[in-house]
């Protein structure tokens, strides 16, 4: 038994940490020292992933399946852990706006965080649902936390919507159990495989619950409404935080689920059809919505939505035989690349906000010539977005696309490409507004560009990131490749 | 690695490499260089254009050491330098850095680096983030030279792509009129070329089992997901677009009427070419079998491209975008030469490239320094101009006539071989195409009449001829290739023979009716004196 919470150090670590924070609160006001612990709770709790890994400890199972501590998990646990700290180091300037609620910010940023691991690392329906909650609540009250009209509109929104996806999935759940009997993925699989067609429309009702529920934290169309709003009023790094964290967490665990439980082959030919149309649909969308937009965060909320669309196409391509574990490795591979890229972009419109006080695009005019480091680094996320070669994004896209080819799914793939078409156009609108446009007011720009030390130091290694991935993916497909075929046994 | 010192890297890298030193040059926002510098003369501009032109020219001076060493008679990629770049054989694509030049791409290696040094010379006088200007030319020159020397499929499209940053901003700061429109035009015409491309690629990738353009056979493609035909029309969608061939070419009057002088002629010049390049380094080569059931469409279209593209050009009225449309005519020839299947056509279409990037690379250029000077592109308005200045009024005759195909001009080589290609496969349209040449002769005359010729004006009397030495270098340089090509062409044409024989031999042992109909293999050495 000490041994399986040993398991679970990861996220013991955030959550005693978070409750720590919840009450130190009241004593600490200190900035420095609120978040510091914060981000040595998250490099704790990496740490202790790493001493897992390197302890021969992956591929181990706790709690009898409801925690499991796969290579696949701890992925998510390096890739997770990775970005609540980045979320910590773009929170700087942004907590200062709320000082009565730092520590409280902190903690529930660690809670979702923990939340999120397990949520990675589960193969029992009841921990799926027990993590997805504890993340959300979580999330509910981090989008709000600004307390004002649009801010709690926001929260508000999310918590409803939330709250139907979760009885959504709920729903899911109960069918699965009522049928198999047990709560657990694997003998989930079991009776799927030994199912009479009696019961297939009752399973395929199980999936498209899934699909709801999971497909809402994934950002997916149709279950994207609360995107826009919920980025737009919510502090600046939470919505950067539900765009990579919450969306790598509802990938993996779609993953887990479809491949461990729903992997049956008649039963994954049919969700793969409906991921497929809702990666096109997504993509679709988030795109041409996105062209709309002149606030940068609304445009990166449905620039979200295209790339949960995107992401989708690995699910589409799973059922491909013999190569079947290539649309889940490029999803991981995917996840990683568009975390740093969407990171980095989100660092610099927070290093913006923090200057100019605004989002709109059309403010960013003749910025380039002020801030050309910063501005060059936003162009450079926004490329990478777009997929141009040299950065994280074109190797993502390059392995998507060429896993839904080997499926049979070159459809899927020039719906893909015809997205990044549509894509560049909006991309490339803030590109324009700060290296082409001339500032309307001049005078107005201020001075000092220079973003913070928390910020600035994670922009640095989130643009590495982009670079590194860009230019040398090998290693990060290795991985990727490795973590998947964790879960295909 | 491939054996022996990797020049080819160097070439392509050198450009990229001046890029970031001029940007690093001190200047308004970079100061901490400054200590660096306190010994070089000049301000930052003059810096910048200097570090430009030395750059440039070492680049164009190591592409024609190499074009001199290029054995002549070894058909195959020389100079190679290839490593594994990324190695996923689990996931199943491995992509290799791999560079390689042939008798097709030398030529065009040679062309982009001249016709770079001319551009940063008629730039010379840029003063609008001269820094950026001049890095931003370089970084293009990177690009292009790696499309014409990658010899693995992602890493061509690697540069491919990367070619649109700068051009993006390149016509969108320094252009005029509306620049950030046709920059954006241009892109996204492009982007969506490419995004096509990527896929029919993938697609090959996964079928052939390797990205390396020299070991994908049409055989193995046979079982790719998608038809062959299929996989031809999308990547050729993207040289489609680059050639470009009407209807898709309605980018580039806009693109080049807003771009700055130097991004037109290195647009015109070289960016073109790599739609040409593509279709015989890929399409032909990669998959003859459709090429040639395709030949009969693709005459068509070229023939299409070359007449509508001609009439087209009459009805301007700007000498630029003239200029421009007429491009739209010349690359129809290119079109037109690869449909005969044969090494005459093929030939005459790869020395097409080469000819009219630096006809039409001095043609922007001349008028270029038109605008400089009078401040006007409206052709109707610059009537006279020829009595004030000779100089540039002859170096425009000249380029429209080299336009036209005058014989003892590199224009007239490349389109009678196209002709002599073509004719045999496809008469009544390479009969339909003379008539583009006949309109050619008609606007270019026309358009010289009615704005270089005509009863002195003395609105012009102030302006000053062609009188600076880069001016003088641009104008001649091209002005001696010109006259070079035409009188002893094969200087080149050996060359570019060279590299389309293996091409136009691949086509032959699938299409056994190409030999016969297009003639065997034209001793084109005889086009010189």
């Amino acid at each position: 038994m000490l041994g399986d919470v040993n398991l679970l150090g990861p996220e013991l670590v955030l959550m005693v940490v978070g409750g720590f924070l919840l009450v130190a609160e009241v004593f600490v006001h200190d900035r420095r020292v609120l978040v510091a612990t914060a981000a040595a709770a998250v490099l704790g709790a990496i740490a202790y992933s790493a001493v897992l890994l390197v302890d021969g400890k992956a591929g181990r199972d706790a709690f009898d399946g409801v925690l499991v501590l796969d290579r696949f998990a701890l992925f998510f646990q390096f890739l997770l852990g990775g970005i609540a700290l980045a979320v910590i180091g773009a929170s700087w300037e942004t907590l200062a706006r709320f000082p009565s609620r730092q520590g409280e910010y902190l903690a529930l940023l660690l809670l979702s965080t923990a939340g999120l691991m397990l949520l990675a690392g589960t193969r029992d329906l009841i921990g799926i649902f027990v993590a997805l909650e504890l993340t959300a609540l979580s999330q509910y009250v981090l989008v709000g936390l600004h307390k004002d009209r649009l801010s709690s509109e926001a929260g508000l929104k999310y918590l409803l919507l939330g709250a139907i996806a979760s009885a959504v999935l709920l729903y899911g759940m109960a069918i699965l159990l009522g049928l198999s009997g047990s709560t657990n993925l694997n003998a989930i699989a079991a009776y799927v495989a030994g199912s009479d067609s009696g019961v297939f429309e009752a399973l395929v009702l199980s999936v498209v619950f899934f699909v709801v529920g999971f497909g809402f934290k994934a950002a997916v169309t149709p279950f994207q409404m609360w995107v826009p709003d919920v980025y737009q009023g919510g502090p600046t790094p939470i919505a950067a935080y539900l765009s990579v964290g919450s969306k790598a967490a509802a990938f993996a665990i779609l993953i887990r689920v479809f491949v461990e439980a729903f992997g049956d082959d008649i039963l994954s030919s049919h969700w793969s059809t409906i991921f497929a149309v809702l990666a096109a649909l997504s993509m679709f969308l988030g795109n041409v919505l996105a062209l709309r937009q002149s606030d940068i965060k609304r445009m990166l909320a449905y620039s979200s939505i295209a790339h949960a669309g995107t992401i989708l196409i690995g699910l589409a391509a799973v059922t491909a035989d013999g190569s079947a574990s290539l649309g889940p490795g490029g999803i991981l591979f995917y996840l990683a690349g568009y975390s740093v890229t969407n990171l980095t972009a989100f660092l610099v419109v927070i290093a913006f906000y923090n200057r100019i006080g605004s989002y709109q695009i059309d403010d960013y005019r003749g910025i380039g010539r002020r801030a050309p480091l910063l501005g060059a680094l936003l162009a450079f996320s926004l490329l990478s977005l777009i997929g141009l070669p040299l950065t994280a994004g074109f190797f993502g896209k390059l392995y998507l696309f060429d896993a839904a080819i080997k499926s049979d799914l070159a459809w899927l793939a020039v719906v893909g490409v015809v997205n990044s078409v549509i894509s560049a156009a909006y991309y490339l609108r803030p590109i324009k507004a700060m290296f082409v446009d001339e500032s309307p007011d001049p005078g107005a720009l201020p001075d000092r560009w220079a973003p913070d030390l928390p910020l600035g130091l994670t922009l640095a290694a989130t643009t590495a990131g982009i670079l590194v991935i860009g230019v040398s993916p090998s290693l990060l497909i290795d991985v990727a490749d490795e973590a998947v075929s964790a879960i295909f046994v | 690695m491939g054996d022996g010192f990797p020049i080819l890297s160097v070439l392509v890298f050198l450009p990229l490499a001046g890029a970031v030193l001029i940007a690093l040059l001190p200047g308004e926002r970079v100061s901490w260089t400054a200590p660096l510098f306190r010994r070089v003369p000049g301000d930052a501009q003059t810096r910048a254009k200097w570090a430009a032109l030395a750059v440039a020219v070492t680049t164009f001076v190591i592409a024609l050491v190499l074009f001199v060493l290029l054995d002549r008679n070894d058909s195959g990629f020389q100079f190679t330098d290839e490593f594994l770049w990324v190695k996923a054989e689990d996931v199943g694509f491995d992509i290799s850095y791999a560079l390689g030049v042939d008798g097709l791409s030398m030529p065009l290696v040679l062309l982009t680096g001249l016709l770079t040094a001319v551009a940063v010379l008629v730039s010379w006088r840029v003063d609008l983030r001269p820094k950026e200007y001049f890095a931003w030319l370089l970084v293009l020159e990177s690009a292009v030279l790696g499309v014409f020397m990658a010899t693995d499929l992602i890493f061509f499209f690697l540069f491919w792509e990367l070619e649109l940053v700068p051009m993006f901003f390149l016509i969108s700061v320094w252009g005029s009129g509306r620049a950030s429109y046709s920059a954006l035009k241009f892109v996204l015409f492009t982007f969506t070329g490419s995004a096509f491309m990527i896929v029919g690629f993938l697609v090959m990738g996964v079928a052939a089992g390797t990205f390396d353009m020299r070991l994908i056979q049409e055989s193995a493609l046979t079982a790719a997901v998608l038809p062959v035909p299929v996989i031809f029309a999308f990547v050729f969608l993207a040289f489609a677009v680059k050639l470009p061939v009407v209807p898709l070419h309605t980018w580039l009057p806009d693109a080049h009427t807003d771009a700055p002088t130097a991004v037109s002629v290195l647009l015109a010049g070289v960016l073109l070419k790599m739609g040409g390049y593509g279709i015989l380094r890929l399409l032909f080569t990669l998959m003859p079998d459709t090429a040639g059931d395709a030949d009969v469409a693709l005459a068509i279209v070229g023939t299409v491209s070359i007449v509508y593209g001609a009439i087209i050009t009459m009805r301007q009225t700007d000498l630029k975008r003239l200029v421009a449309y007429s491009s739209v005519s010349h690359m129809g020839f290119v079109l037109l030469g690869v449909s005969a299947l044969g090494v005459v056509g093929m030939t005459g279409a790869a020395m097409q490239l080469v000819t009219h990037g630096l006809i039409t690379g001095l043609l922007f250029v001349v008028v270029g320094m038109v605008y400089d000077r009078t401040h006007t592109r409206e052709i109707g308005a610059m009537r006279g101009l020829m009595h004030h200045l000779p100089l540039l009024g002859a170096a425009m005759v000249f380029a429209g006539l080299a336009g036209m195909g005058l014989p003892a001009l590199a224009g007239f080589v490349a389109e009678i071989t196209v002709f002599l290609g073509a004719f045999g496969r496809h008469e009544p349209q390479t009969l339909v195409a003379l008539v583009g040449v006949l309109l050619a002769a008609g606007y270019l005359l026309w358009a010289l009449q009615r704005s270089f010729f005509g009863p002195r004006d003395d609105r012009w009397a102030h302006l000053e001829d062609i009188r600076y030495w880069w001016e003088v270098t641009a104008v001649g340089s091209l002005v001696a290739l010109i006259v070079l090509l035409g009188v002893y062409p094969s200087v080149v044409m050996d060359v570019l023979e060279m590299g389309v024989e293996p091409i136009a031999e691949g086509i032959a042992a699938v299409h056994p009716d190409v030999r016969d109909s297009a003639g065997i293999s034209l001793a084109l050495g005889g086009g010189g004196p």
